[in-house]
């Protein structure tokens, strides 16, 4: 085989890439290395991996000792769960009505759809503060009625940009299965959940997985509705870590090592439709 | 012409009914409330607003004169250029480079998106390690690089002495991928026969980056644009993470309002309706300067 020249300008656009790869993967790799190590090594050299002496289990130690993980990980996949799912099951069913039906105040409720997607959190905490107060369901205590009203406004927060998302894949859809099932009888209910929600599967996945990493990493909502040790999911446990353990930094390396390896394992398998899901509502189309 | 089969509307308002319910008790009616609270005397988190304010814009004056908002707009302002010049200038350089080389394309393209799936908390906890005074990461490799003097253990206090840097740098960096798979996207929809016939006629790789790339990727810029300025407003969970209670000057207008959320509820309100108004002023001002260049284009 004949040597293939490369030329200066490929390296360093490699070069540049390399870099800058490096700087999403070394801040990871130093962070599990270090959690392997007591204080005094982390001060002595942060770059050096922790082997024989210098390995220790310590800081998982510690951490499982005095922070239950395990139930804010059950916390999170309770709250974000529940909210991909009730995003996919409602955002599908008006994209659906909006996509095929012509009816009074149509335009209305589009107009309502793009708005809702302008309203930062910020504008409408307050009031759901106080209204879910009235309810009985923040500062209760039953957890689950806590995770409850974390869970209610994350699924009214994602669903203006699901139901865009889906509107637009669901138009692409031909009508001739609707039609031959209409002429076989259906209603409406038997026609969307039958023949249009399983062709919509690759756009609710896009839409599921965005709702989930959007609500398994939203700390602002969390701050506010879940208040006490059993009730914190995992981004909310983490923010309490980071001011409880402020100089104890090999507790802070260990539990950042255990948020961020669950997600890289998921992302490993599932990036493509990651990445889909996090950008398809920011690209025309 | 209305097929047949769609003639039927009587059960289309439960399909919409539970979307839209949500919407207007979690979004709508929330957002109007929380205009008419920024008017209004409020005592605790969680109740109701008792009494108009006197005068009623009382929240909106005592805002003009607020040392505190006027930094957190100033650096609110900051993030906003630092989020279209960093991550979009970033994010666009590194996808006109994947989209020339042959090979890893896909390698980049997963690597480089990592971090927008990690939650900001973490990697707020992950950066304040990076910049740790106390020997950090940054601090020790310059120690060992020598440009710090580590028999003195000389070390650089990042938090109080560069603290915008040190906040900006990790929200710039966890969003580049994203935009880069956006701008990656929009470069493969421009056709590669517009490069074989320019580089036919003799013109080199920069001017055809200028002249076919950038006019033909405005709207890919423009959609990076918008996300990033509105997404600039947004950011809350890292600096928050890293710079608990504005520490070191480092207000943003969305931390500000939440640290006054339990100590003086209206005028927070009155924050998050700022906010709203900056958000829809400069997304429309970067909709209109991307769409009246399209007209001159023709």
């Amino acid at each position: 085989m004949k040597k293939r020249r490369i030329s200066p300008g490929y390296t360093i656009v490699y070069l540049f890439l390399v870099l800058w790869a490096l700087t999403t993967i070394f801040p990871l790799v130093w962070s599990v290395m270090n959690s392997f190590k007591n204080k005094k090594m982390i001060y002595q050299n942060s770059f050096s991996f922790p082997l024989g002496e210098a390995f220790s289990l310590e800081n998982y130690r510690n951490i499982f000792a005095n922070y239950n993980l395990f139930s804010a990980y059950r916390n999170s996949l309770i709250i974000s769960g529940s909210v991909a799912f009730a995003v996919i099951l409602l955002s599908g069913m008006a994209a659906y009505i909006l996509c095929r039906y012509q009816f009074h105040g149509k335009k209305l409720l589009t107009m309502l759809l793009y708005a809702g997607m302008m309203f930062p959190i910020y504008s409408t905490i307050i009031p759901v503060m106080r209204m879910q107060a009235g309810w009985g369901i923040v500062n209760s205590p039953s957890v689950g009625a806590n995770l409850l009203s974390v869970i209610l406004p994350q699924i009214a927060g994602n669903m203006s940009f699901a139901i865009i998302v889906l509107t637009g894949y669901i138009r692409m859809l031909p009508t001739e299965l609707e039609e031959a099932a209409y002429i076989g009888g259906c209603n409406l209910f038997q026609t969307y959940f039958k023949i249009v929600f399983p062709l919509c599967k690759p756009s609710l996945v896009t839409v599921g997985i965005f709702s989930f990493l959007w609500s398994y990493n939203d700390l602002f909502t969390q701050m506010f509705f879940l208040r006490t040790k059993e009730n914190w999911a995992i981004t909310i446990l983490l923010n309490n870590i980071a001011s409880k353990e402020g100089v104890n930094y090999g507790a802070m390396f260990a539990s950042v090592t255990l948020i961020v390896i669950p997600v890289l394992i998921v992302y490993l398998f599932l990036n493509k439709s990651i990445i889909k899901g996090m950008t398809v509502g920011a690209v025309k189309g | 012409m209305e097929a047949q089969i769609y003639k039927n509307k009587k059960l289309i308002w439960i399909f919409l009914a539970p979307a839209f319910g949500f919407m207007l008790v979690y979004l709508y009616y929330p957002f109007v409330q929380n205009i008419l609270n920024s008017f209004m005397h409020i005592k605790y988190m969680g109740t109701a607003g008792g009494e108009w304010n006197t005068p009623w814009y009382k929240n909106y004056v005592t805002l003009l004169s607020d040392p505190k908002m006027r930094t957190a707009l100033v650096n609110t302002v900051i993030m906003i250029a630092a989020t279209i010049f960093g991550q979009v200038g970033i994010a666009l350089v590194l996808a006109l480079m994947v989209s020339n080389i042959k090979k890893g394309a896909g390698f980049f393209r997963t690597v480089f998106f990592f971090p927008i799936v990690i939650s900001a908390t973490a990697l707020g906890l992950l950066f304040n390690l990076v910049f740790l005074y106390d020997k950090g990461m940054i601090n020790q490799f310059l120690q060992f690089a020598g440009i710090l003097n580590r028999e003195s253990n000389q070390l650089i206090d990042w938090k109080s002495k560069y603290a915008m840097f040190t906040m900006l740098t990790p929200v710039i960096w966890q969003y580049v991928g994203f935009y880069f798979v956006i701008l990656l996207t929009g470069l493969a929809g421009i056709p590669e026969d517009l490069y074989e016939s320019a580089t036919i006629d003799g013109a080199t790789k920069w001017q055809c980056v200028r002249y076919i790339t950038l006019p033909l990727l405005r709207n890919s810029i423009g959609t990076c644009v918008i996300l990033a300025v509105t997404g600039a407003l947004k950011v809350f969970d890292l600096p928050w993470t890293m710079f608990v209670n504005g520490m070191s000057n480092t207000w943003l207008t969305g931390t500000y309002m939440y640290s006054k959320v339990y100590s003086d509820v209206d005028y927070a309100s009155s924050i998050a309706v700022v906010i709203v108004v900056i958000g829809v002023i400069l997304s429309n001002i970067v909709n209109r300067l991307f769409q009246t260049k399209d007209d001159y284009q023709v």
